[in-house]
C-alpha cells in the first residue's frame, strides 16, 4: 500500500513506489500545461505559503504558478522583506505564517535541514524547495520525469553528474533518486568537489576527475551550476574550470550519441556549458522547467489537496477547469 | 561531624577498595576504618554504595559574568553537585573574559556566596582571549585561578603559546589548550565524514584538532612547561599525547562523556548534537575509549556548555556549539565504560578524581587529614535523566530521556552534604 506523504523533505526517505506514484501523478499535469485555459479548481479555497528565506526566482515562480493553476491562493515571504533581517528566529517567522492558516508551506532556506526543522515544529505540510547543501527534492523529481519522458524509462541508464557535487543539493537529491532505480551514477568534477564520502550516497557510485572518463558511455549528463555563493573554500579560477570541465560539443561526442543533456538552471553559457550544447536538441533544459510545473502541481495536489491516492486525477476532470 | 557508614571506599590514590567507614570532621577527614562509631555524628548510610574522593571537573562553562540567561554560578554548581562533582574549573570565556584579577575575584566572591561546590576559575592566556598579548596571569593566580586557557578557541599562534608556556611554567600553572586549526575548521559545524556529506553540513576534518595538538606538544618540548589538551576527540591527537608522554613531557589530556558515547553518525538536524569539537568518527571514539582505559587519557571532563533554549532552537548551522554535561557524566561513564567491561570501576573513579587532581598539581584522596570532599554513588540505581528537572538554566543535552544504571547519591563538599538523591 502506498504510504501517503505528510511532507516532502527529501528524496532519501522516499521509496521507488512513492517516487513512481508522484511521477505518474505528474503525467496528466504535463499535458495540462499545453491547454489554453490553465486553471483548475482543485485547490480552490486553499492557501499555499511560499517561504523563500533564500533568494530564488525560478523555483519560487514555478511553485507560485503551480499553486495558481490548481486554483490555490499564495502568500509570499521573501528573503529581502523577511523579518529574519530584523532578527526574528526561523521558528517564530514560520509560526507567524502558520497562524495565518495556510494549508501548506513551500520553503527554501540556506541552512541544511531547515525544512526538517520546521516540519517537526508545525502542523501543516512542508514542501522543501531546497535546504542549504542538503536536498532539492522537487528538482530531482522533475529531472526524473524528464529522463522518463525522453528516454522511455528511468532505470538502467548511465548518468553522469558534472561539476561541484559537494556543495550541490540538486546533485544530492538526484544521487538519492537515481540510486534507488539502479542507475549507474558517475560523479565528475574537480577533486575537491567530489570527495570519497559521496560514494556512500548510492550503491556503485563512481567518481572521476577526468571528464573524458566521466562522459564515456553516458546516457544522461546533468550539468551543475558552479555555485560560487555557497563555497567557503578558496574558489577555483573560472578559466581553470572551463578548461577542465565545460561541456563542449567535442566532449559531448564522448557520450552515447543520443545522450540527454540536463541543467537545473540558472545556466551560465560559456562557463559550465558551451552555448552550442545548450542550444542543441539533446539539451532538455526548457522541458525541465515545464516538467517542474507538472511535478509541483502533482505534489501540491497530493500534500494539500487531501484527496485519496486513488481519486480521479484533477487534470483529467476537464469539467472542473472552467473556473 | 558526618559518619559515612558501610560504604565501599574506592580510592585509586590510596589504592583502597574495601568496606570502610569514613568519619568527617568539618573540612578534614578524621578517621577511615571499619566499624567506626561517633555518637554525636550525623550518619550517612552508604550500604551498597561507592564512597569515592570528591569528583573534579576540569572543564565547564558557568556563564557568569555576562551570560546569566544561560547559567549562573549558583545554578551551574547546583547541577554540578547533582552530577557528583565537588569542584569545577570554569573556563574564562565569560563576558567580560576572565583575563584579569578583578574578574577572577568577582567569580571567586560570587562562588563564595552562591556556589554549591568549589569553583576553581581558569584564567585567559591572552587579553580578551584575542591571541595577541599575555593576560595578567600572575595577578589572576593571586586571585585564585588554577590554570590558563583561551578556551573556545586555540592559543592563536605557536609564538604566543611559547610565551604563555614559559610564563606559566615559572608560575607553576598548567596551560590548557582548545586545539583547533582555524583555517581547516573554516565554518564547519560537524565532523567531516560520510554523515556530514550526506546531511550537507559543512565538515571539520579531525586534523583540525590534531595539527594543533602536534604544535602544542612541540612547544611543550621547547619550553618544558605543563600542557593539558582540552576535550580531545581524535586518535591522531591521542597519538601525539602518547608520544609526548613517552618522551617524558608534562602533557596530559581530557575527554568528554559525549565524545566517548556518541559518534558523528548520531548527528541529526538537532542542535543538541552540535558541539566543538564535534562528535568524532566511530574509529576515533573507539580509540578514545582505549586511551581512557589504558591510562593515556588523564581525566574525564564535562565541557558543560549551557545555552538557553531559544538560542539552540534554530537551524543547525546557526546554533551555538555545546551541550550541558554535569548530571550525565558519571552515568555515561558507568554505562558506556564500566558496565560493558571496558575498564574497571576503579579506573573510572580515577578519571574523575586523582586524574584531574594531578593535572592541577593537587591531591585527591580519602585519608586522615585530607579534605572532606566526597562523592557517594551507586553503580546500580536505575533512573531516567530529565533535562527539564535539572537545576541548570539550560536544557541543551542529547541525553534527555535516556535511562541509566548508576547515579550520584550524595555529594559532600568540605564535610557538608550539598546534594543527596
Amino acid at each position: 500500500m502506498l504510504q501517503r506523504l505528510q511532507h516532502l523533505l527529501d528524496i532519501e526517505s522516499l521509496n521507488t513506489e512513492q517516487i513512481n506514484f508522484i511521477l505518474d501523478q505528474s503525467k496528466p499535469f504535463q499535458e495540462f500545461q499545453r491547454h489554453p485555459l490553465k486553471k483548475l479548481a482543485t485547490l480552490r479555497g486553499k492557501t499555499v505559503a511560499l517561504a523563500f528565506f533564500e533568494a530564488s526566482t525560478r523555483t519560487r515562480i514555478s511553485f507560485a504558478t503551480a499553486a495558481s493553476r490548481l486554483g490555490a491562493d499564495t502568500m509570499n515571504l521573501q528573503a529581502e522583506s523577511s523579518s529574519l533581517k530584523k532578527g526574528e528566529s526561523l521558528i517564530d517567522t514560520v509560526r507567524t505564517l502558520e497562524a495565518m492558516r495556510p494549508d501548506g508551506i513551500v520553503m527554501r532556506h540556506s541552512s541544511s535541514g531547515a525544512a526538517a526543522f520546521v516540519a517537526e515544529r508545525i502542523a501543516v505540510p512542508v514542501l522543501n524547495a531546497g535546504d542549504g547543501t542538503h536536498e532539492h527534492p522537487t528538482q530531482a523529481l522533475l529531472d526524473a520525469l524528464t529522463i522518463r519522458d525522453r528516454k522511455g524509462q528511468l532505470d538502467g541508464w548511465n548518468v553522469t553528474i558534472l561539476g561541484d557535487i559537494l556543495h550541490s543539493r540538486v546533485a544530492r537529491s538526484n544521487i538519492h533518486l537515481l540510486g534507488k532505480f539502479g542507475t549507474r551514477i558517475t560523479l565528475c568534477g574537480p577533486a575537491m568537489w567530489i570527495p570519497r564520502q559521496l560514494e556512500e550516497l548510492a550503491p556503485g557510485l563512481r567518481r572521476t576527475t577526468r571528464i573524458e572518463e566521466g562522459l564515456d558511455e553516458a546516457d544522461v549528463i546533468m550539468v551543475l551550476r558552479t555555485q560560487t555563493e555557497r563555497i567557503h573554500e578558496p574558489a577555483l579560477a573560472t578559466d581553470e574550470y572551463v578548461l577542465g570541465y565545460q561541456l563542449t560539443e567535442d566532449r559531448l561526442r564522448l557520450a552515447r550519441p543520443d545522450a540527454l543533456v540536463m541543467h537545473p538552471g540558472p545556466m551560465i553559457r560559456g562557463l559550465e556549458i558551451d552555448p552550442a550544447v545548450a542550444d542543441s536538441p539533446q539539451c532538455a533544459v526548457l522541458e525541465q522547467v515545464t516538467n517542474g510545473l507538472a511535478v509541483r502541481m502533482a505534489l501540491l495536489y497530493h500534500l494539500i489537496g487531501g484527496a485519496p491516492v486513488d481519486a480521479p486525477h484533477p487534470a483529467k476532470e476537464r469539467s472542473n477547469a472552467a473556473d | 561531624m558526618l559518619l559515612i557508614k558501610n560504604g565501599r571506599v574506592l580510592d585509586p590514590a590510596t589504592k583502597t577498595d574495601a568496606l570502610l567507614d569514613v568519619l568527617l570532621d568539618g573540612d578534614r577527614v578524621s578517621r577511615v576504618a571499619p566499624n567506626l562509631s561517633a555518637p554525636d555524628a550525623e550518619v550517612f548510610d552508604a550500604t551498597g554504595l561507592i564512597v569515592a574522593p570528591g569528583f573534579i571537573d576540569l572543564h565547564c562553562h558557568l556563564r557568569e559574568p555576562g551570560q546569566e540567561l544561560s547559567e549562573t554560578i549558583e545554578t551551574g554548581t547546583r547541577s554540578a553537585a547533582r552530577g557528583g562533582f565537588t569542584a569545577v574549573c570554569c573556563m574564562p570565556n565569560t563576558v567580560p573574559v576572565n583575563d584579569n584579577a578583578s574578574v577572577t575575584r568577582g567569580i571567586v566572591e560570587r562562588a563564595d556566596a552562591k556556589a554549591s561546590v568549589r569553583v576553581w576559575p581558569i584564567g585567559a592566556a591572552s587579553i580578551g582571549s584575542k591571541g595577541e598579548a599575555l593576560a595578567e596571569i600572575a595577578a589572576m593566580k593571586s586571585a585564585g585561578i588554577v590554570a590558563v586557557s583561551d578556551d573556545g578557541k586555540p592559543v592563536a599562534t605557536a609564538r604566543l603559546m611559547r610565551q604563555v608556556m614559559d610564563y606559566c611554567n615559572s608560575l607553576g600553572l598548567p596551560v590548557i589548550d582548545h586545539c583547533e586549526d582555524p583555517s581547516l575548521f573554516a565554518g564547519g559545524v560537524m565532523r567531516e565524514g560520510r554523515q556530514s556529506v550526506k546531511l550537507g553540513l559543512k565538515g571539520i576534518p579531525a586534523q583540525s584538532e590534531s595539527i594543533c595538538v602536534g604544535r602544542d606538544v612541540e612547544v611543550a618540548g621547547l619550553t618544558g612547561a605543563q600542557l593539558h589538551i582540552a576535550h580531545m576527540s581524535s586518535r591522531r591527537s591521542l597519538e601525539y599525547v602518547r608520544s609526548a608522554k613517552r618522551q617524558g613531557l608534562r602533557v596530559s589530556c581530557e575527554v568528554t562523556p559525549h565524545h566517548f558515547t556518541l559518534i558523528d553518525e548520531d548527528v541529526r538536524y538537532d542542535s543538541h548534537y552540535k558541539m566543538n569539537p564535534p562528535l568524532a568518527s566511530r574509529e576515533d571514539r573507539d580509540a578514545l575509549i582505549e586511551g581512557l582505559a589504558d591510562g593515556s587519557i588523564d581525566a574525564i571532563a564535562t565541557d558543560h556548555a549551557p545555552h538557553h533554549p531559544a538560542s539552540k532552537d534554530v537551524e543547525f548551522d546557526r546554533a551555538p556549539f555545546g551541550i550541558t554535561g554535569f548530571e550525565t557524566a558519571l552515568a555515561l561513564g558507568l554505562s558506556e565504560l564500566v558496565h560493558p567491561g571496558r575498564m574497571p570501576l576503579a579506573r573510572l573513579v580515577e578519571l574523575f578524581t586523582s586524574g584531574p587532581a594531578r593535572v592541577l598539581g593537587i591531591e585527591r584522596k580519602i585519608a586522615e587529614g585530607q579534605t572532606t570532599d566526597v562523592t557517594i554513588f551507586s553503580t546500580d540505581h536505575s533512573w531516567t535523566f530529565r533535562a527539564a528537572d535539572s537545576p541548570s538554566k539550560s536544557r541543551n543535552t542529547p541525553f534527555d530521556g535516556r535511562t541509566f544504571r548508576g547515579a550520584p547519591m550524595a555529594t559532600i563538599v568540605a564535610g557538608r552534604i550539598v546534594y543527596k538523591l
